[in-house]
């Protein structure tokens, strides 16, 4: 079978893909019971654990290229945010005429701004099979040409990392100008339903986060299923000595460019399924800090794994939810010292202690 | 109801009406003066004025002044003249002729002077007569300069006899761009001609109003193009002083940016070293200057001063200790090194906000630092951009100095170039890693003195200028001084001619698009290293 070709030797994967399906399972069922059981999950824990599945795919993303190809971005917060904002006009989209301004055809910033008509880059986002394919098309094609334009004149190492951040920069800058159309400071938000479902409805909360984690489960199968192929081989052969492989007669640049433009578009699957689920886009998230955060996420659960990056992800953002809730004060001074800590004393992350244990 | 209200209003009006000679100065000319300026008609008001100024009283500039400035009352009961005094125990009036003081009276009992915009200028006017005749050159100079915009044909003949007189060549030559502006208004066209020909080439904005205005409405033809092409000439110059003050702008941009990524030009480019704590070294750099302000409050520029060794040790010490803590154990692993120090970043970010105060501090400018540079009427260069720029300057020098005459710079030069070799060569590299990258962590905190002088001081203030710094190292070349210096001030001016046409964010976001699409074409800078250290 295919699938027990891909995860042939992948018992960390395995383990994760049955605690996933158990958690998609079992999460419906918690929340479907009466709010007085002891056992009952609200709607809020649902969306909540919606939003670190998104986050996990986008880890996975950043695993793949930095794990696997040696790129380390600090950029892919930008692809992310990138396909939620296709995801969030689709939904600035379906408000219609229930915005403040009851205004058909223009969104609400623009009737505010005194825009005269919608502009051209907001067409065609009525329909979802649209939107969905500039979620994957947008980053995509940011990654391609920024890609093939780094990986062509072999800028590569901390180069690669500053102008990726630089990238993320320049486009957050970009995105708090109201000229440039897309809400300015406030992004997207207040929006209302999804495919005519409404987004205050728990079937509609439960359906995105089923749907994240099935995107999850996906991404991390198509991610593994890459490496184990032979570009998956080069591309370590890459990131461990580039100029071999390209003696070797391999065009380095291609892979690179391949795999990269994959992984921005992952990350823009991740995004577009972020925004419904918070409500909210705008270009706060293309901050450089948010690029890093994802970067220690991975660095902590274990480079290299992706499933190391998903366990990272994960109890990397609940560490921040519940230390923003107890000591708000707190929360940069442990996460400064979880970069630190981690970098110098758990390098191969928390997969990497328990992979020893393993071995010994 | 109604019929009272109107009642009381007709009265009121009647009332001050009937208030003949409310001000009794004993003399008769100037009784008859105050008398005018208190009629409600605003020309009869001119006309007080005008009689008052031609008052022998020698003390009619005082009076005509403290009109102007509001300082001049009169009181109600006993019809003097006075000035307001304030006192510890109120305020008190004191005759304006005779000195005398009248003790403590509230404020309502002082009456002012109504003025208009029309009687403000006649005045100031007036005043200006008088001061051009003042023995202090400098007085003259600005007497005259402040009549240009009211200057009248009939006011000639009195600037060509004070002309006669005049010795200081810059008052002279005030005084021949008053009459040329009032011949501007003869009847002649010839005569209108010369003064044209007179006030080509300068820049003050009356001289460029007038010009205009005979350009567009003269009768004469001749006098029209001549105006016209006089004018043009004026334009151009002035066009010439707008790109000059926008080249200053930029080098202002630019050597922030430039002293802003100097010490990333040790730490990075010398070293190797990615440190994203960087801009938090900075940041530290302009809270020692708010401290340093805070401990003497009253001596803003001493503890500027004295800041900067300060910034120095205190960014050079925390650098020496993330050195020595984090950096030292990550060498070979740039990208490891990376995430740790943007990590430290975080920490002392949430330091500052947690001891000092999450939000803005402010630091106050010394005053040989604010102020400005008057070249002349259209360029004018603000002290804070200039002594900035020169301080950027001066630590370029110093810095490089430091590395290429001294032994640290030998030994820092050597270990950066081939470790290996330098070590077997006695050198200890430890030793000067710490130190190198302490030098570079001082650096930033002397640009955190400067920037504290330019921008807000907050938390904040290091996130703002790090990815820019990291920009202005790589497109100058890494690993090179000058590169930086080139790069930084390059990037700065670049920003400023552009933004007249893009706005300030739109042009950060090409300069950031124009060195992105750069370094793929040159991937070692403006200025690459040459050599095996190159491949290193």
């Amino acid at each position: 079978m295919l699938l027990g070709k891909i995860l042939k030797g992948d018992h960390g994967g395995k383990v994760f893909l049955l605690i996933l399906l158990a958690v998609m399972i079992a999460v419906p069922i918690l929340n479907a019971l009466s709010p007085d059981h002891p056992l009952y999950l609200s709607t809020y824990t649902v969306t909540l654990l919606g939003k670190y599945l998104t986050y996990a795919l986008l880890a996975i993303a950043v695993d793949l290229v930095w794990g696997y190809l040696g790129i380390l971005s600090l950029g892919h917060a930008a692809f992310f945010a990138l396909g939620g904002y296709a995801m969030g006009m689709y939904l600035m989209r379906q408000i219609g005429d229930r915005g403040v301004y009851g205004n058909p055809v223009l969104p609400d910033f623009m009737v505010f701004l005194n825009w005269p008509k919608l502009p051209w880059f907001w067409y065609g986002f009525d329909h979802f099979w649209f939107a969905a394919l500039m979620v994957l098309l947008v980053p995509g094609l940011l990654a391609f040409v920024f890609g093939w334009l780094a990986f062509r004149s072999r800028v590569t190492g901390v180069y690669l990392s500053i102008i990726t951040q630089a990238l993320t920069y320049a486009l957050m800058l970009a995105f708090f100008r109201n000229e440039m159309g897309f809400g300015g400071n406030n992004g997207l938000t207040d929006f209302k339903d999804i495919l005519g479902f409404s987004l205050q409805s728990d079937g509609t909360r439960i359906a995105l986060f089923i749907a994240s984690g099935l995107a999850l489960g996906f991404g991390y199968l198509a991610c593994r299923a890459l490496v184990k192929s032979r570009l998956g081989r080069v591309a370590v052969a890459i990131r461990d000595t580039e100029d071999r492989v390209r003696f070797i007669g391999y065009r380095v640049e291609h892979l690179k460019l391949a795999v990269f433009t994959f992984s921005a578009m992952l990350a823009g699957l991740a995004g577009a399924l972020y925004v419904p689920q918070v409500g909210i886009i705008n270009p706060g998230e293309f901050a450089p800090l948010n690029s890093i955060e994802v970067v220690i996420w991975v660095a902590m659960g274990g480079r290299a794994t992706l499933y190391g990056a998903v366990l990272g992800a994960i109890s990397v953002n609940y560490a921040k939810t519940w230390f923003t809730g107890a000591f708000p004060e707190t929360w940069l001074f442990a996460l400064g010292s979880l970069f630190v800590l981690v970098t110098l004393l758990l390098p191969r992350g928390i997969v990497g202690l328990w992979r020893r244990r393993e071995g010994e | 109801m109604m019929l009272r209200l109107l009642v009381t209003l007709l009265m009121l009006c009647l009332s001050s009406a009937s208030l003949a000679a409310e001000i009794e100065t004993g003399d008769a000319t100037l009784d008859g003066a105050f008398e005018q300026l208190l009629d409600r008609d605003f020309e009869v008001k001119a006309q007080g004025i005008t009689a008052l100024a031609a008052s022998d009283n020698p003390k009619t500039d005082a009076l005509l002044r403290g009109i102007l400035e509001g300082g001049l009352r009169y009181l109600t009961d006993n019809k003097r003249l006075v000035w307001v005094q304030t006192h510890a125990d109120g305020d008190h009036a004191i005759d304006a002729l005779s000195g005398e003081d009248y003790g403590v009276y509230t404020s309502r009992k002082f009456k002012k002077f109504a003025l208009n915009n029309a009687m403000r200028g006649q005045i100031r006017t007036l005043l200006a007569a008088e001061e051009l005749s003042n023995p202090d050159p400098s007085v003259r100079l600005n007497a005259v300069k402040s009549m240009l915009d009211t200057v009248q044909l009939s006011d000639a003949e009195q600037f060509s006899k004070l002309l006669e007189k005049e010795t200081d060549p810059a008052v002279r030559k005030a005084f021949g761009s008053a009459i040329a502006l009032a011949q501007l208004n003869t009847e002649d066209p010839k005569q209108r001609h010369t003064a044209i020909a007179a006030l080509s080439g300068q820049l003050e904005p009356t001289v460029r109003n007038a010009l205009n205005r005979l350009a567009q409405s003269d009768p004469d033809e001749g006098v029209r193009v001549d105006a016209a092409t006089a004018l043009a000439e004026i334009e151009e110059k002035v066009h010439f002083y707008g790109y000059i003050e926008t080249l200053f702008f930029g080098l202002s941009a630019g050597s922030v940016l430039v002293l802003a990524a100097i010490g990333l030009a040790i730490t990075f480019g010398v070293m190797g070293v990615i440190n994203m704590a960087h801009g938090e070294l900075i940041m530290l750099g302009a809270y020692t200057t708010y401290l340093m302000q805070q401990l003497m409050p009253e001596m803003a520029g001493l503890s500027i001063l004295l800041s900067i060794p300060t910034a120095f040790i205190v960014s050079g010490l925390v650098g020496i200790a993330i050195e020595r803590g984090i950096i030292h154990f990550l060498y070979g692993r740039p990208l490891e090194t990376l995430l740790a120090t943007f990590g430290v970043s975080l920490i002392l970010q949430q330091l500052v906000r947690t001891v000092i105060s999450p939000q803005n501090v402010p630091v106050s400018n010394p005053d040989f630092m604010s102020g400005l540079w008057q070249i002349n009427p259209v360029l004018s260069l603000t002290y804070n951009r200039l002594y900035i720029f020169a301080f950027c300057l001066l630590v370029f020098a110093g810095l490089f100095f430091v590395l290429k005459f001294t032994r640290l710079g030998l030994q820092v030069r050597a270990v950066s170039q081939n470790r290996a070799m330098a070590r077997a060569m006695g050198v200890r590299s430890a030793r000067v890693d710490a130190l190198t990258f302490g030098l570079g962590a001082g650096i930033a905190g002397i640009a955190g003195v400067a920037l504290s002088q330019l921008t807000n001081v907050g938390p904040n203030l290091g996130q703002a200028y790090i990815v820019d710094s990291f920009m202005v190292v790589v497109f100058g070349g890494v690993g090179n001084l000058w590169g930086t210096l080139i790069g930084g001030l390059g990037l700065g001016i670049a920003n400023k001619l552009m933004e007249p046409w893009t706005g300030a964010v739109l042009a950060k976001i090409l300069v950031l698009v124009f060195i992105i699409l750069f370094i793929q074409k040159r991937p070692r800078g403006l200025f690459p290293q040459k050599g095996r250290a190159a491949e290193g």
